[in-house]
């Protein structure tokens, strides 16, 4: 008698699982069609990388190769130069390849001058392997991205030319160790 | 001109060929539209599960049966060197025709139909018996652990729903004296659709009709998450292409079966007051299997797999008591209305 209940109750549970699947045709649907409509991304999200300016226009990378190091996958690569006008460094050539890197920020929090940003747009697919690396004049951008006002030079106490050594913001100017006066 | 042509053969030629026109067209329709089951199964599961299923080839996704089929027909059929090549050739061959075969049977509209033999119902179940040799043969000859398993399993599930499947429709056989299809669908024509008195039958029918082509719930010997894909493991191309085709062949059939059988075939439902109804027969034969081969995809959908000693006594204890029990007593009614 007992087992004929528990046929009886596992007869009905099945039963249920059935109406309660199908009560899901009069569901919205969770999946957004992606290419028609596009996915809210938060402005934070890590997609394609680019490299920023500072607020005067001139590029904001040093060229101190830290991304370089911190990249997990080591998908950076860039070559120092020197601006023969003032001696400020830039990178020669800066390269990323987008088909091993993993998008995970590391090269961003890594970047001491704010240059290298991870901008919202994931779209970046391509039917050619090679056209996943980037160069330079593809990822430099006009714009300074996400810092509006920071200005490497303007707040380090790095001596290029037309800039001595504590002339920046919020910097005083070197203690001059030879001298007694306070 | 056409009476010129229809002298000169005599007529009975002329009949034979008009009747394997129909067969062949009856034969296309079913494959045809057992391809596009698949489309229909994609896009009823994404339903069930809050997504959308195949939508982009054509209207609805409709063309992604065609590109899918263009893909497995070019795909390079690969026959793994340990396997017995000629067993490993014959078991699709098996799975597809043996799946075909019963639709011969099946009454689709009062004139179409490929054959009505007096035997019809013993004959599906010898195909459905032979059937099994597919699974069997194909998990036999792959000559891999995983193929083995299911094919295995496969027999073992065979020689439990195959008594059962038996004796369900044996209720319908006594109620009608008759194993032949149309007549069946005649007889419920003229009485009650079947699934009124032969309830306990449609239900254990229902079981039956999920194990013989081998579906959620009772798809122990394919079984993805355990087996890999069971006993087509090793298949590959348009072979693999069989076993899969035939499988929804196999729900097309036994969709248009039930409708057959407990359903009234094409009688239109309310047709006696609504007499209108029954002027489109092939529409309502298509709207009840349509039902069924729905209600296929909504199983897959929503029920787990049974363990397999769990759906054995659940075959052994409950549903051939269940139809034995409904065989006594039809055959008892039966009797006492005769007497
Ligand atoms: S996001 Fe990560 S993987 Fe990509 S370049 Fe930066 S550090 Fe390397
Ligand atoms: S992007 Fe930033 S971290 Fe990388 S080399 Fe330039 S300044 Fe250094």
């Amino acid at each position: 008698m007992k087992s004929f209940f528990a046929v009886l109750h596992g007869i009905w549970t099945q039963l249920r699982s059935i109406g309660m699947i199908f009560m899901h045709s009069f569901r919205p649907r969770d999946v957004i069609l992606y290419p028609e409509v596009k996915p809210p991304v938060p402005p934070r999200y890590r997609g394609r990388i680019v490299l920023t300016r500072d607020p005067d226009g001139d590029e904001r990378c040093v060229a101190c190769n830290l991304c370089s190091v911190a990249c997990p996958v080591g998908c950076i690569s860039l070559q120092k130069a020197e601006r023969p006008e003032d001696g400020r460094w830039y990178p020669e050539f800066f390269r990323i390849n987008f088909s091993r890197c993993m998008f995970c920020g590391l090269c961003e929090e890594a970047c001491p001058t704010n240059a290298i940003q991870l901008t919202p747009d994931y779209e970046l697919c391509e039917y050619d392997r090679q056209n996943l690396v980037y160069e330079k004049e593809h990822l430099l951008i006009s714009g300074v991205g996400k810092y509006h006002d920071y200005n490497f030079y303007r707040v380090a106490g790095m001596a290029i030319k037309g800039k001595g050594k504590g002339e920046a913001l919020n910097e005083s100017a070197p203690i001059d160790i030879k001298s007694l006066l306070p | 001109m056409i009476e010129q042509i229809y002298s000169l053969l005599p007529p009975v030629v002329w009949d034979i060929l008009w009747a394997m026109v129909k067969a062949v067209i009856i034969l296309l329709g079913l494959v045809i539209s057992a391809a596009w089951m698949i489309w229909l199964e994609r896009r009823l599961l994404g339903l069930w599960q809050d997504r959308y299923g195949p939508n982009r080839v054509g209207l609805w996704g409709l063309g992604q049966v065609i590109a899918d089929m263009l893909k497995i027909f070019f795909k390079e059929d690969w026959m793994p060197p340990f396997v017995d090549k000629f067993t490993f050739t014959l078991a699709p061959a098996i799975a597809m025709s043996m799946m075909l075969l019963p639709f011969c049977l099946i009454p689709i509209t009062p004139n179409w139909g490929v054959a009505s033999a007096d035997l019809g119902l013993l004959f599906f179940f010898a195909t459905a018996g032979l059937a099994v040799y597919a699974v069997m043969l194909g998990g036999w000859s792959s000559n891999s652990k995983y193929s083995l398993l299911g094919g295995l399993r496969s027999t073992a599930q065979t020689i439990s729903y195959e008594v059962f499947m038996g004796i369900s429709l044996m209720g319908i056989v006594v109620q009608t004296g008759t194993f032949n299809l149309r007549e069946i669908v005649l007889w419920q024509q003229e009485h009650v659709w079947l699934i009124f008195p032969q309830f306990f039958a449609f239900l254990t029918w229902a079981l039956a009709g999920v194990a013989v082509t081998h579906r959620t719930p009772f798809d122990l010997p394919e079984a993805e998450s355990e087996l890999a894909a069971g006993y087509h493991t090793e298949y590959s191309g348009m072979k693999f292409g069989m076993f899969f085709v035939g499988e929804y062949v196999g729900i097309v059939m036994v969709s248009g079966l039930t409708t057959a059988l407990f359903f009234g075939g094409w009688e239109a439902p309310f047709g006696d007051y609504l007499p209108f109804l029954n002027t489109v027969p092939f529409l309502w034969f298509a709207i009840k299997s349509l039902f069924f081969m729905s209600s296929f995809i909504l199983l897959r959908a929503a029920l787990p797999r049974p363990r397999y000693d769990h759906m054995m006594s659940a075959a052994w204890k409950v549903c051939l008591p269940m139809s034995l029990l409904n065989l006594i007593g039809t055959a008892a009614v039966v009797l006492w209305l005769g007497a």
